[in-house]
């Protein structure tokens, strides 16, 4: 019995079996049928994580003790157009941020008018899809504040992100549902570590999600659409890397 | 047919039961596959660190680093040449490749964080669930009682002693009932089964941001996300290293008998005496 067990045999048999699966894998992940199975744990995921806690649920905030030495950015680093690298020249002093869609009452918002509203600080840790972290020090208008003044629709459902940068020749978005955007943490931040937001970081606005991963905290934000689907933004997906690599949705998890 | 009489099989009996057959090979194609889509994520940031942040301007204590020439793996200060392996590689098509795990140890076996993550994250569900399953079905039939418990005489040192030296010489079943598990068996199948596999659970869980927000206490009982990252990979090592001597075993006390016994879940008395 064992006689069939020869060095040759296994080895072979192992490389047969790593290959076959290796090119199954692969044929599978091709597969529309089976990337739309994988993805009903999102929808798994996402369900169970809103159920578990307290819907408000605070992510952690730190101490000034606890900030990364450097905050890492990533993505774009400088959207490097001729509109914002003039508005950066001019210290954001023209910067608007739009608040369309789904409203009663449409705002536009300058960068000064933002830094005098109410505020909102938050030591929080920024986890990105890629596995590193990084906690800083994020100061804002809190996006519920904003909301109120334009006063939501009944029929907005998400609320879409717009970037003013483009990657690969698209321009970045991203969305969240109102629980996300009416979330206390939620802020459209203008200071990092209680300095103005360097560029690479999103000067002069960026979202701040805080309970989800890194690519939904959409940097350099020029608008606040409320929509009632996401569909026909974009690829309809409700995000640029989910538009274009796949991502979740939900970054929750 | 199983229920019916069968005197011409007397001589066999069952060595595992339905659900512990089940469990085992679902438990093993999950296991795989998380691992190998597992290195796919470890692959966007082939860097560990202690604590609660940690990104490339951070000190990791373990990290693969890459270019087009070498690939090393490097832990503290001690670096390891691995090009050819990891961090330098090449591909089916013949070029070279600076992901930190080479096509062969990934799915999909072409660089893509978020098909990784969506194969991880489906099988994490199958996983956690047959785990549990498992659990709670073992304990209620008493296999765990039955066959995984250590007696308070088996914790003696010179128990353990003697079962080592046993399996120094390869021999795995001295003075004991066949079928039964020995010292060593027994301590590693409780350690994996209620220690590394419910903390890859839990250190998984504990790198979600939502989860963050839901359990805070779960990142805190680990040091941290980035302590988490780090000890869900060493998890996963050690895992990596029960299936080795897993395989081992099994090569060297019958693997045709073992490996039909976890199918059809019957044992021969003459295939025993191989």
């Amino acid at each position: 019995m064992t006689k069939l067990l020869t060095r040759r045999t296994i080895l072979g048999g192992a490389a047969l079996g790593a290959g076959g699966l290796l090119s199954g894998c692969d044929a599978l992940n091709r597969s529309p049928a089976f990337q739309n199975l994988l993805a009903t744990a999102e929808t798994g995921n996402f369900h169970v994580q809103r159920a578990l806690g307290d819907r408000m649920e605070l992510a952690s905030e730190y101490t000034i003790a606890d900030l990364s030495p450097t905050f890492r950015a990533n993505g774009t680093r400088n959207p490097d157009t001729q509109n914002y690298n003039a508005s950066a020249a001019n210290g954001f002093s023209d910067w608007q941020l739009r608040l369309f869609g789904l409203v009663n009452k449409p705002q536009s918002f300058s960068f000064a008018a933002l830094q005098s509203m109410p505020q909102r600080t938050q030591i929080t840790r920024h986890d990105c899809v890629e596995g590193w972290s990084a906690i800083g020090q994020w100061t804002g208008v809190p996006l519920k504040l904003l909301l109120d003044l334009a006063q939501l629709r009944d029929t907005a459902n998400f609320l879409i992100f717009h970037c003013a940068d483009s990657l690969g020749g698209r321009p970045y978005y991203e969305s969240t549902d109102l629980l996300d955007a009416f979330h206390p943490q939620t802020i459209i931040a203008h200071r990092l570590n209680g300095e103005l937001l360097p560029i690479e970081n999103g000067a002069p606005l960026r979202l701040r999600v805080e309970r989800q991963l890194g690519y939904k905290h959409a940097k350099y934000l020029t608008g606040i659409e409320a929509v009632a689907s996401l569909d026909g933004i974009g690829e309809g997906k409700g995000g640029y890397w989910e538009d274009v690599a796949n991502y979740e949705w939900y970054a929750g998890i | 047919m199983q229920f019916m009489p069968q005197p011409d099989r007397s001589d066999r009996k069952i060595r595992h039961r339905l659900t512990t057959r089940i469990w085992h090979w679902v438990n093993a194609l999950c296991l795989l596959v998380l691992i190998m889509s597992g290195l796919t994520i470890f692959n966007a940031h082939p860097r560990l660190y202690w604590g609660e942040y940690g990104a490339n301007d951070d000190y990791a204590w373990a990290a693969v680093g890459s270019s087009q020439t070498i690939g090393y793996v490097r832990f503290g200060e001690t670096r390891f040449d691995t090009t050819g392996y990891i961090g330098n590689w090449e591909d089916r098509n013949g070029n070279i490749q600076t992901w930190a795990f080479p096509d062969w140890a990934t799915i999909p076996s072409s660089y893509s964080l978020a098909d990784g993550r969506r194969w991880h994250l489906f099988f994490a569900w199958i996983f956690s669930f047959g785990l549990a399953f498992f659990m709670i079905r073992s304990l209620w039939n008493r296999h765990i009682q039955r066959d995984l418990h250590l007696r308070r005489k088996d914790w003696h040192p010179s128990a353990i002693w003697a079962d080592i030296r046993n399996h120094a010489r390869l021999r795995f079943h001295a003075g004991q009932r066949e079928g039964s598990y020995n010292i060593l068996q027994r301590l590693s199948y409780i350690g994996v089964i209620f220690v590394v596999l419910p903390l890859m659970i839990f250190t998984g869980l504990a790198m979600s941001p939502a989860m963050d927000a839901n359990w805070p206490w779960l990142t805190d009982i680990f040091g941290g996300r980035q302590s988490a990252r780090s000890i869900h990979f060493i998890g996963m090592a050690l895992l990596i290293l029960f299936f080795l001597v897993h395989m081992i075993t099994l090569l060297l006390a019958g693997p045709w008998r073992l490996t039909r016994s976890m199918i059809t879940g019957r044992d021969s008395k003459e295939a025993m005496n191989d």
